[in-house]
């Protein structure tokens, strides 16, 4: 994958502050994930990477900076308008439609934007033959599944958006490790097909493994930023984690 | 066989009636965690719309006109109350909502009075034809009324259970947030479900007024009537209100028939026998 500097800009994040009430959790953050690119966004319990997300798509909005998706101002916007400009969404913990089978929330993700595609776009039955198991369990309530099988439907209905770029947070959360490294290899595919990808993870050795560069946060600001081969032989960056 | 016949008409029309006032009143729960207590107000706008038409609208086409006249303006008053007010109290605590569309029913008693007055009015029936089944007469109005709630009943559940947006009235509830993220707008919908609710009440209004007298004191009596049918079917679920609506017409009707006395406490009694064995009601969830 090409370096930052000569591809062009997916989102980008300038001084971005926000809050929860009265307390100041992003500070003044800044981050990029290039067009086509994949990006790590890493940091212990509480830095506030499921805050950057949620400032991204509009849940938490943030107080003051700027958010460009794709050239276009999303700081402020309303979080369906950002979901129609390309940005999808992969929460962690069991955020399925428990209520719906398997088959109405892809039918729902489909129709809410999958309209929206291209001709050239992914349809149901695309999504379908990546994740052949869902078919299987088509008229099975959502809320039934296991957690591997809800974390396929969550990427199966965000990919069905036909998303320009996909927020993963904590993918691998809960899963068996037979799981994560079927996970690692839809994201390689996906990186294949030229999404830009931004991605946080306790695990941070697979996050590295499948991302071209990543930041280190700390308290709601960034500390690091590297490419995923050097912050996979980074000391510093290692201690700061916690791992190794 | 006579009285037999002529009964359970009465009683079905009576349940048509309660079905469609609490079908909305539960629709909105069941999609927005709301009480509506305004829900009889708009029930009486309606009601107060077909009796000032009627004079100028006449016979079965013109009643048609005028209901759906009253239809029309109660899915836009309520429209304009979501997005004026109870959106702000959204994500408030249960109890700022309750007291908003209470405030909403004194509001709308007054407001109502100085438009209509404050006598009571009476509304001719649009269809004088009589059918004879079994021996007995029935009024041909009785079975349009049945007829309305059927066709309520049938058009929910298309929408709650087979398209798309009966879905997203679900997911809404479940997780909004996860909802909206997948490109649903959720303002809109919450919009288009509290009016489609108001607009329930005002066609159940619109119907009844043909068949009751119409005047202040409309909304209370209807919405306690709404709540009574609501609990012992279950807070928000459409099926429970047809059930519940059922039992409570058939209750009322025969305490009517065999205890004349004590026949307006019948309802009220189910609703505390139901209460005590079955607190979410007979169609509800034990969750909420
Ligand atoms: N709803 C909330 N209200 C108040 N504070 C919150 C809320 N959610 C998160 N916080 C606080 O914001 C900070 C950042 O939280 P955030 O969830 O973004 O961290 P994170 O990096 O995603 O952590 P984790 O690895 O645990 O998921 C934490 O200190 C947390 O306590
Ligand atoms: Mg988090």
């Amino acid at each position: 994958m090409p370096h930052t500097t000569t591809m062009a800009t997916m989102l980008e994040l300038t001084d971005v502050d926000t809050y929860y009430g009265a307390s100041h959790i992003l500070q003044g953050l800044s981050l990029k994930v290039g067009a086509g690119e994949a990006v790590a966004l890493l940091g212990r319990n509480g830095a506030g990477k499921t805050t950057t997300m949620r400032s991204v798509l509009g849940l938490t909005p943030p107080k003051r900076g700027s958010i460009l998706m794709d050239g276009t101002e999303i700081a402020r916007a309303k979080t369906h308008r950002i979901a129609r400009q390309g940005v999808a969404f992969v929460a962690s913990g069991r955020r399925v439609f428990g209520g719906l089978t398997v088959a109405q929330n892809l039918e729902l993700a489909a129709r809410t934007l999958g309209k929206r595609a291209a001709a050239d776009g992914r349809t149901l039955e695309d999504v379908l033959t990546v994740f052949p198991k869902l078919r299987e369990l088509a008229d099975r309530r959502a809320g039934f599944l296991s957690g591997g099988e809800q974390q396929m439907l969550k990427l199966a209905r965000a990919l069905l958006g036909n998303p320009r770029l996909l927020l993963l947070d904590e993918p691998t959360e809960g899963l068996s490790p037979a799981v994560v490294s079927d996970l690692g290899r839809w994201l390689d595919r996906l990186r294949e097909q030229g999404l830009s990808i931004l991605l946080t993870e306790q695990n941070a050795l697979f996050a590295l493994a499948h991302v071209d560069r990543g930041y280190v946060m700390l308290k709601g600001r960034i500390t690091h930023e590297a490419s995923a081969e050097e912050l996979r032989s980074s000391e510093e960056v290692r201690a700061a984690l916690g791992v190794g | 066989m006579n009285t037999f016949v002529t009964e359970t008409v009465s009683i079905l029309t009576n349940a048509a009636m309660l079905f469609v006032v609490a079908a909305g009143l539960t629709l909105v729960f069941g999609a927005l965690r709301l009480i509506n207590m305004a829900h009889g107000s708009l029930f009486m706008v309606g009601a107060l719309t077909v009796a000032s038409l009627a004079s100028g609208l006449t016979g079965g086409w013109g009643f048609a006109v005028a209901l759906i006249a009253a239809v029309g303006l109660c899915a836009a008053l309520g429209a304009g109350i979501e997005i004026s007010i109870l959106r702000r109290l959204h994500d408030r605590e249960p109890l700022a909502q309750l007291l908003a569309t209470f405030a909403l029913v004194l509001v709308a008693a007054d407001l109502a009075q100085r438009v209509w007055g404050t006598s009571d009015r009476t509304v001719a029936t649009p269809v004088a034809g009589r059918f004879s089944v079994g021996g007995a007469v029935v009024p041909e109005y009785d079975l349009i009324v049945i007829g309305i709630a059927a066709a309520v009943a049938l058009g929910l559940w298309l929408l709650l259970a087979r398209t798309a947006t009966g879905w997203r009235v679900r997911a809404a509830v479940e997780d909004p947030e996860t909802l909206s993220v997948g490109g649903t707008n959720l303002a809109l919908l919450r919009t288009s479900v509290f009016a489609l609710g108001a607009g329930l009440a005002g066609l159940a209004g619109a119907a009844i007024a043909p068949l009751e007298s119409v005047g202040p004191g409309l909304d209370t009596q209807i919405i306690v009537a709404a709540f009574i049918v609501t609990v012992v079917g279950g807070l928000g679920s459409v099926v429970g209100a047809a059930l519940g609506a059922v039992v409570i017409a058939t209750v009322e009707g025969l305490g009517t028939l065999w205890v004349p006395s004590y026949a307006s406490s019948a309802g009220y009694l189910v609703m505390i026998l139901v209460l005590a064995v079955r607190p979410w009601g007979l169609f509800g969830t034990p969750d909420r």
